[in-house]
């Protein structure tokens, strides 16, 4: 019989394989950012590190400005990003935590036709209604506000879902031992639910935070005005068409930026971000 | 479904679900019924007067060459993307699912490009394939007259890849929760009666995790139709010609580019339906029903 290292020896040459060519663009756009447009543009650049890292990343985030660039400070858009990252997370979690417990613990009129009203909401992603969402938020000024980028996206029927569900495996016991030492609704939610909610809030943050890093079109729709746009798409904005005499040094560099936090995130919270993702969508 | 023991309050749950419902209402169900309304009205060209015109916006959105024409790259680009998205993970996934050094490493290493924005890959491609200055685009810019700016078929397939790769590691994951709940008792026993390893995944692991399989065929045409905006925006805006002009790419060009409003409503009122007949599927798969045990 074959001694087991080597009869593993295909796997872990598959599996090799794939992560080299999973890292190899992240590697490359690193390479390009070390070396110089003109370099880059006569196509050229070798796949050694090259002698502009420090010059590439300052200018990107102090300027952005190249030979043929005219950009806007990238630290600008890497501060809007956080932001908005940020902002959708933590109002997802407030907004959809308070509904679930409402649903899970009261009994009301109109419970089931509220909890159905969330639920559609699944059906109607903002990718099937941008013309008539454009309008409302224009009707109410919200175009080109923080408020109009985050706010639209703070309703989350998966949240919701996933709190729920969790809500109802808390024991009767708990809750009736809760009643009987006077505690009312409010604090049974401070208390007791919240804390115990606490993994499920930090796995859903770690996905939400991501997603939030992450928008694309509503950014795209929502904001005109520069000193509001997005790292995500204040990069696809310096690419333009991809012309092969472009700076692409600083636009390597503002991607490695772009991807940094949410890969570091995914990264360092393994845990959390595995868990957040089975349940969001399990 | 209610728990047993509650809280009275009469004003309180209401105060609670008050947040969700005032954004969800404004944002959501306000826009998409003015969808719904407008899909069945057509303005004249100055503004003035608008008709009901029963469901004439929908006969001609679906009589549109250009609209069948995009509905045919959808079609190309979701199946391509969901095949190979789902082929290479289970590869993968099967792969890191044996007892082998270093399984919990590969599984980091591989999981790490979820994390990237879909327009991000789009950006990182270019720079590889471009026909002057990428490191394989020139070589094959040299050998194939590749050129994904000017040829169609190059880039429709510069998008399926760009789009797959985050993709690919969203799936991994969850194939590899499937092989993993797989009992052991069940493995051990086939291997004792001396099944091959292929026999082994084509008999026993494979139907085991077919719901985790529907469930990722439900979520990964999800993902094609919706999320891959912004490598199509990103990358080729939906060119060259409209080779790369996927239905919701044109619903954005004719409603907010173009602003054809009774044309775009019409549209977005049948990607909704699309997205509902996607979601109630991936809701039933959820569920498990699709088990062949």
């Amino acid at each position: 019989m074959i001694p087991k290292a080597f009869r593993n020896l295909p796997v872990h040459l598959i599996l090799s394989i794939a992560v080299i060519l999973f890292a190899f663009p992240v590697y490359l756009a690193l390479i390009g950012s070390t070396w110089d447009a003109a370099t880059i543009g006569r196509g050229q650049m070798p796949l050694t590190p090259g002698p502009e890292m420090v010059e590439n990343y300052v200018n990107a985030l102090t300027t952005a400005r190249g030979g043929r660039i005219i950009g806007y400070p990238v630290q600008v858009f890497l501060w809007n990003s956080l932001r908005m990252a940020l902002a959708i997370a933590i109002g997802k979690i407030v907004i959809s935590i308070l509904s679930a417990y409402a649903i899970a613990f009261f009994r009301f009129p109109l419970r089931m036709f509220f909890f159905a009203l969330i639920f559609l909401t699944l059906m109607l992603p903002i990718e099937v209604r941008i013309a008539p969402t454009y309008k409302v938020m224009s009707d109410l000024g919200l175009i080109n506000t923080f408020a109009g980028l985050t706010v639209p996206l703070m309703a989350s029927a998966t949240g919701t879902l996933l709190f729920r569900q969790f809500f109802m495996t808390i024991p009767d016991e708990l809750v009736e031992a809760a009643k009987i030492d006077g505690a009312g609704p409010l604090r049974f939610f401070w208390s007791i639910a919240l804390p115990l909610a606490r993994t499920n809030i930090a796995a859903l943050f770690v996905i939400l935070f991501i997603y939030g890093w992450n928008q694309y079109l509503w950014p795209l729709l929502v904001t005109t005005d520069r000193s509001m746009e997005t790292i995500v798409i204040g990069i696809v904005k310096m690419m333009g068409t991809g012309e092969a005499h472009t700076d692409w040094n600083l636009i390597m560099a503002s991607t490695v930026l772009a991807l940094l936090p949410p890969v570091l995130v995914v990264i360092l919270m393994q845990q959390w971000f595995i868990k957040g993702l089975i349940q969001t969508e399990k | 479904m209610q728990r047993r023991v509650i809280f009275n309050n009469r004003i309180l749950p209401y105060l609670l679900l008050l947040p969700q419902l005032v954004i969800t209402i404004i944002f959501f169900f306000w826009p998409a019924s003015q969808a719904i309304y407008q899909s069945v009205l057509r303005q004249d060209p100055f503004g003035l007067r608008t008709t009901f015109v029963y469901l004439d916006n929908f006969r001609e959105v679906l009589s549109d060459p250009l609209y069948i024409e995009s509905l045919r790259v959808t079609i190309v680009f979701s199946v391509a993307v969901t095949l190979f998205v789902m082929a290479v993970a289970l590869l993968l996934a099967v792969m890191a699912d044996r007892q082998i050094r270093g399984a919990q490493t590969y599984r980091t290493l591989l999981l790490w490009p979820y994390a990237l924005a879909p327009a991000v890959a789009a950006v990182l491609w270019v720079f590889i394939f471009h026909p002057a200055i990428g490191i394989f685009g020139k070589v094959l810019a040299a050998n194939f007259q590749w050129d994904y700016k000017l040829n169609g078929t190059h880039a429709l397939l510069l998008i399926i890849l760009a789009a797959s790769w985050k993709q690919i590691a969203h799936n991994f994951l969850f194939f590899l929760a499937g092989l993993q709940s797989v009992p052991t008792a069940i493995v051990e026993a086939a291997m004792i009666d001396g099944a091959s390893s292929w026999k082994l995944f084509r008999t026993i692991l494979f139907p085991l995790i077919s719901p985790t399989t529907f469930y990722l065929l439900t979520i990964n045409l999800v993902f094609a139709f919706f999320d891959t905006f912004g490598v199509i925006h990103a990358l080729t805006g939906g060119g060259p010609g409209r080779a790369t002009t996927t239905l919701m790419y044109k619903v954005y060009m004719d409603g907010y580019v173009n602003l054809n409003l009774g044309q775009s409503a019409a549209q977005s009122v049948i990607l909704m339906l699309i997205v509902s007949v996607l979601v109630w599927m991936q809701f039933r798969f959820m569920e498990g029903k699709v088990h062949y045990t």
